[in-house]
């Protein structure tokens, strides 16, 4: 069982946690002005990388606040955890030393 | 039975106790601190069962976890199948008996206890033997929290089993003064016979003690049998040891053959000679030891069989000086005997050919092909492992951040070499920690180690006996033979994941801690590749075994799951409440009276609550309080239908969907204030939903002003449900104008009750008039009990959630989760006057624009009415329909919809049902079918509203 790291509470047990999908994938402006092909990339279509993948997490047990999280999915390592407010590190922020987020 | 082959001394044992067990019907004496197996021993026992498949005798092979045969069944205390005589402790009374490979589960619950204990430390250490304590010690004096496991009795791990000196004294000194010192440093965790079974990611290490299974029937009932440690460390130290590995020759399972590491521990630890006449088969020089402890014990050894060509001139010496016959490159190519061992037929091996046998008369074979490092956790943690030539083993071939392998784990097999290698270890631990190291621990002095003669990596001895291998085993337990990998080999398996399970070598209770490495080295051999490019199959937990009772801990029964009560329950329990679970919580069913089954009941319930008054627990319905200036903001985009018109003081019917525009949840809405809201949910949905809001306004409206908070079980809540319901809640609350005019449907009103806040809804969710009445859930039961009282002229009668449910559907209102799945709109709900058309936009609404929610043949909520006025369709029955020749179209027979929710109802007079039918609201009035039970029933479709269907009830 893995740690993950709450932007806010610290390290606390996986089973604590729940999983909210990719994140930054916003809620579209205008909905009505969509045609159902992109609507339907908004409500069902999401990437599936191997590897580096910026996803929502929730601390539904602990806190309950959301955040995201970047997480390598072929090692479920999680590379770096920031507030929803941060923005997504870029490949050479993650390369560098990692933040201390406690 | 007398224990004929104890040493006159020696060995842990408590000589000056005797106890009695019984095996296969026989009695037994032996002592505590004996295994099942060392008491056996010492009575001259080896044969304890036959094998699984092939009935051939089998006995004890090994002296702990990594035999492969031993296997026995617990009777008394209390019966328990798959143990291996060889880890379980001998107690006063233990009844057991041999095992064919399959067990027996106790038919009777287990009345012993089991629990679970959470530890988090700097250091894990697993494994107290040298390497262990060393490191134990190591990481205990620079201040670290320490925990040590091991999953013997006593610490000491390999200095238990053999004549090692420390300090120029007995080793055991030296365990006993690193247990004490341990002792007393105030953060060291120190637990025996506790097996880490598991080793998981960041740390986490599952751990089996056995706490009171030693003790027999003795074993005081309040404490915990065994418990499971989930134990998070910082670092871990695995310093679990090695597994001495056979050689496979033909008929190298008879009883009698063992290996001859165990032989020694049999004898050190437990006081026992495992025979009277051994012959020692080797490949390296560690059998040696045997070979001349048993010597000095007074076992006649006929022979050491070295495979080495040289043999180990060393050790030979010392061999010829005590009279033991040394036979060089020569094997064991056979062995004569029934249920014990008679004989070991000795060869010459040269050039892979073997020579003329003759036969060694002999009561045990001891087998020595080198030791397998225990690599197991290391490998659970995704270690990649490295195969080593000269030991003819796999080795951990990787640095691991936060685990290091010690000592014999490691491959290391001398004594100073292990006690440096754990320091080491617990050095660099705390090093990565950032503790420092206390000042140099000394490590006690080991004699200088003398260089061993080189190993010979021998997996097998050719079969020269005709059986091609047929005899030769390499899984004990699984009857597998070098025949069967040959089989494979031949098959054209070439991964070693594929020929386990192919031959099954590895898939028994040991997990193939003997089998797995002479499975990858045959199979090497046979495909003519380097046992590297083979390796190994992945080590799983659990390490050994874990009784599903331990993994459940106190999870069991009663408190297994959470149970939620109303504050009321009590008040149900006295009033005779048949209860039913809905999520955690128990809810009152229905209330039958003397004589009455629950169809009854509800009958007699439902006509109450439509023509006279009835009162339901609604407590557990989800409330969530939500405070804010742009309260009405968040809730106009999250409810289908507008919120924010919502006039202070009334309430709303909502539904909420998801994005893709399907139902998730309906409630009610009372608007508190003008910044605050009391959202009503279902029962089931009412965390759910809390947790869907709060996602929304976290991660997409962060910037709306808005607070969430369950009140659930802040407020009971109380539906008071019929026509005579006005003069119930009016004569209980005199100061609230009741009629129709002062309190018209969808509003509520607060008011007191002797100085206590009550508010009252006019909601109903059964088409009748009816209040609800919501107080602090201190006061519900007082409250509650003053309607009952003041509502029995009107004969006011307590229903459950199944007449809830039969009123609700004679209304054809809908239970989102029951008469819905992730499928159904609002609109096909016929709830398209809830989708509100004047917002520009709400969660799901792009959704409904889609051509698919146009479609005519969605399933839509309709009634059923069975024709035959008998009949309660079975909910999740199918709905069918005729050809026009009125005979079912051939199969696949299409299927219309299905039944989801089925009662009989009062008020009809007859039985009806809902379902979600394919263009089922302009099929009403036609007639479908419903096959229930091999036959079809005709229904005829309705409107989904069976009672009541112009709303002239509700005000009563």
């Amino acid at each position: 069982m893995q740690l993950i790291e709450c932007p806010w509470c610290g390290p606390r047990e996986e089973t604590e946690f729940s999983y909210g999908g990719q994140a930054h994938v916003p809620y579209p402006e205008q909905p009505g002005e969509l045609s159902d092909e992109q609507w339907a990339h908004y409500v069902f279509y999401r990437d599936n990388p191997k590897g580096r993948f910026a996803e929502r997490w929730n601390h539904n047990t602990g806190c309950r606040r959301w955040f995201n999280a970047i997480r390598d999915t072929a090692t479920y390592r999680f590379e770096r955890v920031y507030r929803l407010d941060d923005p997504q590190p870029s490949a050479t922020e993650l390369a560098g030393p990692r933040r201390s987020t406690s | 039975m007398t224990s004929t082959f104890r040493t006159p001394e020696g060995g842990r044992v408590d000589r000056s106790t005797t106890v009695e067990f019984t095996f296969d019907g026989q009695t037994f004496p032996g002592h505590p601190g004996d295994t099942l197996a060392s008491a056996l021993l010492a009575s001259g026992r080896h044969a304890i069962a036959s094998s699984v498949k092939l009935g051939r005798p089998r006995g004890i092979a090994a002296a702990w976890a990594e035999d492969p045969s031993g296997l026995v069944q617990i009777e008394e205390p209390f019966p328990e199948p798959m143990l291996l005589a060889s880890t379980v402790e001998l107690y006063d009374g233990l009844v057991a008996h041999g095992l064919p490979g399959q067990g027996r589960l106790a038919d009777v619950p287990d009345s012993a206890r089991y629990d679970a204990m959470h530890v988090h430390v700097d250091v894990l250490v697993v494994g107290a033997g040298p390497a262990g304590l060393a490191a134990a010690l190591t990481a205990a004096r620079a201040g670290a929290r320490v925990a040590l496991v091991d999953e013997h009795s006593e610490a000491g791990g390999s200095l238990l089993s053999g004549t090692d000196r420390l300090d120029g004294a007995p080793a055991a000194g030296w365990v006993a003064a690193a247990v004490a010192e341990l002792a007393a440093h105030p953060e060291v965790l120190h637990l025996q016979r506790t097996t880490a079974f598991g080793l998981y990611d960041d740390g986490f290490v599952l751990a089996l003690q056995r706490r009171t299974d030693h003790l027999g029937g003795a074993a005081p009932r309040h404490e915990a049998r065994q418990r499971v440690w989930r134990i998070r460390a910082r670092q871990v130290v695995v310093a679990t040891g090695a597994h001495e590995r056979p050689v496979v020759f033909p008929d190298n399972d008879r009883p009698g053959i063992m290996l001859a590491g165990g032989a020694r521990t049999f004898l050190h630890r437990y006081g026992v000679r495992v025979g009277s006449e051994a012959v020692v088969f080797t490949t390296n020089d560690s059998a040696y030891d045997a070979a001349l402890d048993l010597h000095r014990a007074g076992v006649r050894v006929a022979a050491v069989v070295d495979a080495r060509p040289e043999g180990s001139p060393l050790r030979a010496e010392e061999c010829r000086a005590a009279g033991i016959p040394v036979r060089t490159g020569s094997v064991v190519a056979g062995t004569s005997g029934g249920d014990r061992i008679t004989a070991a037929l000795v060869a010459p091996l040269a050039d892979g050919e073997v020579g003329r046998a003759d036969e060694l008369a002999c009561d045990v074979l001891l087998v020595s092909g080198g030791w397998n490092p225990a690599v197991h956790l290391f490998s659970q943690a995704r270690g990649r492992l490295r195969y080593d030539e000269v030991l003819g083993a796999f080795l951990p071939g990787e640095r691991l951040d936060g685990l290091a392998v010690v000592g014999s784990a490691a491959g290391l097999l001398d004594l100073a070499g292990c006690l440096a290698d754990g320091r080491r270890g617990a050095s660099a631990a705390l090093t990565a920690l950032g503790i420092a190291p206390a000042a140099e621990v000394r490590l006690p002095t080991a004699p200088e180690p003398v260089v061993p003669a080189a190993p010979l990596v021998l997996w097998r001895v050719p079969d020269a006996s005709g059986a091609e291998g047929s005899t030769s085993f390499v899984d004990l337990q699984r009857d597998a033979t070098v025949a069967d990998l040959a089989r494979a080999a031949g098959a054209g398996l070439r991964s070693m994941e594929h020929v386990k399970r192919f031959t099954t070598i590895g898939t028994a209770h040991d997990q193939g801690k003997t089998s797995g490495v002479l499975a990858s080295g045959i199979t090497a051999e046979l495909l003519g590749v380097p046992v590297q490019d083979t390796g190994t199959t992945t080590f799983r937990p659990p390490y050994t075994p874990v009784a599903f009772a331990a993994l459940a801990g106190r999870d069991r029964g009663r408190l297994f799951d959470p149970e939620r009560v109303t504050a009321l329950h009590d008040w149900h329990v006295a009033a005779g409440a048949v209860f039913e679970d809905v999520g955690q919580w128990k809810r009152p069913r229905y209330y039958p009276r003397a004589g009455e089954d629950m169809a009854a009941a509800v009958l007699r319930e439902c006509a109450a609550a439509r023509s006279g008054v009835g009162i339901l627990d609604g407590s557990t319905l989800g409330k969530i309080d939500v405070q804010g200036p742009d309260a009405a903001v968040l809730l106009d985009r999250m409810y289908t239908n507008l919120i924010s018109s919502l006039k202070v003081g009334s309430v709303r019917y909502g539904v909420m969907c998801g994005v893709d525009g399907m139902v998730i949840d309906d409630g009610t809405v009372l608007r508190l204030a003008e910044d605050r809201f009391l959202l009503l949910t279902t029962t089931g949905g009412a965390a759910k939903v809390l947790d869907w809001l709060e996602e929304w306004v976290q991660t997409e409206w962060p910037e709306l002003r808005v607070h969430l908070a369950s009140v659930t079980e802040q407020w009971s809540t109380f539906p008071v449900v019929g026509p005579r319901s006005r003069d119930v809640v009016g004569a209980v609350f005199p100061d609230v104008d009741v009629s129709n005019e002062a309190f018209p449907f969808m509003t509520w009103r607060d008011t007191t009750l002797d100085g206590v806040p009550v508010r009252l809804a006019r909601i109903s969710f059964s088409g009748e008039l009816a209040f609800e009445v919501y107080v602090n859930a201190w006061y519900a039961v007082a409250v509650w009990e003053r309607l009952v009282e003041a509502g029995a002229p009107q004969g006011i009668t307590p229903y459950g959630t199944e007449t809830m449910h039969v009123l609700r559907a004679e209304k054809g209102y809908p239970i989102i989760g029951q008469d819905t799945d992730g499928t159904v709109t609002p609109h096909d709900l016929g709830m398209a006057w809830a989708v509100s058309k004047k917002k520009p936009d709400f969660v799901g609404k792009r959704s409904f624009a889609r051509v698919e929610n146009q479609n005519p043949l969605r399933k839509q909520l309709v009634g059923l009415l069975p024709v035959d006025r008998q009949t309660v369709l079975p909910e999740g029955s199918q709905v069918v329909d005729f050809l026009a020749d009125g005979r079912l179209p051939p199969p696949p027979v299409p299927m219309l919809g299905h039944v989801t929710s089925s009662y009989r109802s009062a008020e009809l007079a007859r039985p009806f049902a809902l379902a979600l039918v394919k263009g089922g609201r302009a099929r009403i009035g036609d007639t479908v079918h419903v096959p229930v039970g091999g036959t079809l029933v005709p229904v005829e479709v309705t409107s989904s509203v069976l009672v009541d269907p112009e709303g002239a009830r509700r005000d009563g």
